[in-house]
């Protein structure tokens, strides 16, 4: 949960290559790079014995004997009540349900259009010819599209409360808006932190590191039970907003030390310049040392925002319906009982989706950043 | 007279209050810690009213009543007639159990997967390639689901339990594995293995002086290393070696004897160790990589053997990078283990939880939970701080 810190995680740039063996062709590339030694041939035949141990179930069992359709689980099953190969008909008979969970059936083009709108935003938001006001007026756009379809009571749509909002675009909604309010309440605090005024500076501190000190479960629970507790009687607000305010204040503190790494990257020539300028403090901020210190840190920020995707996968503790969340209700149909490898592993491929694409992309900037700071 | 003025104008003027730095700067503190106490004073107020209307009350005294609640698991003595305090301890023994475990596991695994990423030979780099991609990009959540339904829905009974070593049995009951006996003896081995540790320390600590004087070299490693191993071997040998494995076996349905593994705790420390591993392989390889070729080479110019070249230069200078990340993962790990609660393994969050649920007390439950993970979390840090300050770059 709190591997928001996915930044240390990164790959480093490899460093010169090795020298090219003398042999070519496909026996020199085995020769080089499987049986080099003794130890390495050893290496490599362990691991090609794991292979041909694993890969061939696993083929059989996901494709060769898989079920594509079948009315009901029992259908997957052989005459033992053994399962063959993966039920994938139980996948897909359940699709719609584990992607948009209790959205009014009829109305689930609505969630399907908005994942296909965050989809599109965030791979708009990869292109840097993009960046700048342009992309911020495009998510704003993309974010009352959001809430018009999911809300509905507008343009003809019927209204859909929050309590039935669930499936991916639940995930989508969590991770997406939790980054967004995250995101300047982060930079405030990596300011505070930063900030010469001792008041401010403790009160940045003791917050960042209360919130970093413990796991999110508890922030979660915070939010779901303490949270009704400490507003004036008569006012409720709903599970989905108190969540996101518990992800908002989780996310904010990790957040508030990615930028705190970039603020404290900017010479301090650069400030002093301002000064010579005669910046106040908010515009220095805002003019020199921003723009410089967000570019810097915008690989760890991309891995924070991938820890937030990652996390919102712990609203079910608090009784929201997020993707993993409909999966598990999926599994619970008594007509389909068992198939929890199948539903898993979807469910799973959809996450890793996500996120291996950012990790790539957060990569590829990496190694951008890298050679134009060095020529 | 004009020339007067125009002296005293050119002299620095005091500004006046508004336009003042320092004025500023205490006026705007006052109001930040004034907003900030007025906040915090309206939850109070909220929050106190509440409970008024809810009639609970506040303190800690809900912590000597009786918990009246089964734990499933536990590594002391407990029952439902203990008081709330005792299941707190529980589960505060539980969190740490696992958390330990699945540092040391984690670690091993990582930093093979680590080295195995950097590895001359393709198939293994690809394939900790493939671990570490997979694993990282999933859900801890969705992980340790998994691998609850594997020991739950796809184990065997206990009568067909799958046995991947000699005596180690997995069925849906849970991982059962031999247990040495207890023995007084053993109690004796851990006071020999603790002299053996200081032994070596001074020895390595005299060798290190003895070579700062005279130059010359005593392979202090290898002989720590037989006093920390040898000394309790010693003990062992001279208690009458009694070691005797309880070995579990099959009875009626279930298995009888050795040390257990619950599916619940099982699936945790499987999903931790996994999850964090991909981690830590990361961190170790971008430790390695860290130190640049110039060293190994020049190292090999000096005529160090491999085995010295790896702990005398690269291991120092790699640890430096790989030990703050390597600290936050062993927390991440350990705050993770609050995930314990969606698989229902008793740990410090899920019995917190369930005396929230039957006392209402949620204000001081969370409290506690909060103030046992923040001591967690700044006693790992300390610890591996002081370790990171012995390796240090020092510099002269």
């Amino acid at each position: 949960m709190a591997d928001i810190e996915h930044e240390l995680g990164r790959e480093l740039p490899v460093p010169a290559a090795r020298p090219r063996p003398r042999t070519h062709g496909p026996i020199g590339w085995l020769r080089a790079n499987l049986f080099s030694s003794l130890f390495n041939t050893f290496l490599t035949l362990i691991a090609l014995c794991l292979l041909a141990v694993t890969i061939p179930p696993i083929i059989r069992w996901g494709l060769v004997d898989a079920v594509w359709s079948a009315p009901d689980g029992l259908a997957c099953r052989g005459a033992d009540g053994q399962e063959a190969g993966a039920c994938w008909a139980f996948v897909g008979d359940k699709l719609r349900f584990i992607l948009f969970g209790r959205f009014p059936y009829d109305e689930q083009w609505r969630p399907l259009l908005v994942v296909a709108i965050f989809v599109g935003l965030i791979v708009a938001s990869c292109d840097r010819r993009l960046w700048g006001r342009r992309l911020v007026g495009l998510w704003l756009a993309g974010f009352v599209a959001v809430g018009v379809l999911m809300w509905g009571g507008v343009l003809g749509l019927t209204y859909v409360d929050t309590s039935l909002w669930s499936g991916l675009p639940l995930t989508l909604i969590l991770a997406v808006v939790g980054m967004l309010f995250a995101f300047p309440l982060g930079i405030l605090l990596a300011l505070g932190r930063r900030s010469e005024l001792p008041a401010v500076r403790a009160v940045c501190v003791a917050y960042i590191e209360l919130v970093r000190g413990v796991p999110l479960i508890t922030v979660l629970f915070m939010a779901s039970v303490m949270l009704p507790l400490f507003l004036p009687s008569g006012l409720t607000i709903d599970k989905l907003l108190r969540a996101q305010v518990a992800f908002i204040l989780f996310a904010a503190a990790y957040l508030a030390e990615v930028v705190r790494g970039g603020l404290q990257a900017i010479p301090q020539g650069q400030i002093e310049a301002a000064d010579a300028l005669g910046l106040g403090y908010w515009r220095r901020t805002r003019l020199i040392v921003l723009p410089q210190a967000l570019a810097m840190v915008i690989p760890p920020l991309v891995n924070t925002f991938i820890g937030t995707f990652k996390d919102t996968s712990l609203v079910i503790i608090i009784g929201l319906f997020d993707l993993l969340g409909t999966v598990n209700a999926a599994l619970a149909d008594a007509n389909w009982q068992g198939f929890y490898v199948e539903a898993y592993v979807f469910a799973a491929a959809i996450y890793f989706g996500f996120c291996f694409f950012m990790s790539r992309y957060s990569l590829m900037l990496e190694r951008e950043f890298n050679q134009s700071r060095q020529h | 007279m004009a020339r007067d003025t125009a002296a005293a104008e050119s002299r620095p003027k005091r500004p006046p209050p508004w336009h003042d730095p320092a004025v500023r700067a205490v006026v705007f503190q006052i109001l930040f810690v004034a907003a900030i106490v007025a906040l915090g004073a309206f939850l109070v107020h909220n929050t106190l009213l509440n409970l008024r209307r809810q009639n609970i009350a506040t303190g800690f005294g809900f912590l000597e009543r009786e918990a009246a609640f089964e734990i499933g698991e536990s590594l002391i003595p407990y029952s439902p007639a203990d008081s709330y305090a005792a299941a707190f301890l529980v589960g505060l023994t539980n969190t740490l159990y696992v958390a330990a475990l699945g540092i040391v596991l984690a670690t091993i695994l990582g930093a093979l997967m680590g080295l195995a990423r950097l590895s001359g030979n393709w198939l293994i780099r690809k394939l900790a390639q493939i671990y570490v991609e997979i694993f990282r990009n999933i859900p801890l959540a969705l992980q340790l689901f998994f691998w609850w339904g594997v020991l739950r829905w796809s184990a065997p009974a206990p009568g067909r339990a799958w046995q991947p070593l000699p005596d180690v049995f997995v069925s849906n009951r849970g991982i059962v594995f031999p247990m040495p006996e207890a023995h007084a003896v053993h109690s004796w081995l851990l006071l020999a293995l603790l002299a053996g540790i200081a032994a070596a320390c001074g020895l390595a600590r005299w060798a290190r002086q003895r070579q700062a004087r005279t130059g010359q070299i005593f392979p202090s490693g290898w002989f720590g290393l037989a006093l920390i191993v040898g000394l309790p071997l010693a003990a062992f040998v001279a208690g009458g070696a009694p070691l005797r494995f309880e070995v579990p076996a099959l009875r009626g349905f279930n298995f009888v004897g050795g040390g257990v593994f619950s599916p619940e705790f099982a699936a945790l420390l499987v999903g931790l160790v996994i999850y964090t591993g991909a981690f830590i392989a990361e961190i170790v390889r971008a430790g390695i990589l860290a130190v640049s070729a110039g060293q190994s080479e020049a190292a090999m110019a000096l005529g160090l053997t491999p085995w010295q070249r790896m702990r005398l230069i690269l291991l120092p200078q790699a640890l430096r990078v790989i030990i703050p990340p390597m600290t936050s993962q062993y927390l991440n790990l350990t705050k993770n283990s609050s995930l314990a609660v969606i698989i229902g393994f008793p740990d410090l969050v899920s019995i917190a939880n369930t005396t929230i649920n039957q006392t209402g007390q949620a204000i001081e439950g969370i409290a506690m939970i909060m103030a046992v993970y923040l001591a967690i979390s700044l006693s790992i840090s300390l610890s591996m701080n002081l370790y990171n300050r012995a390796v240090a770059l020092v510099e002269r």
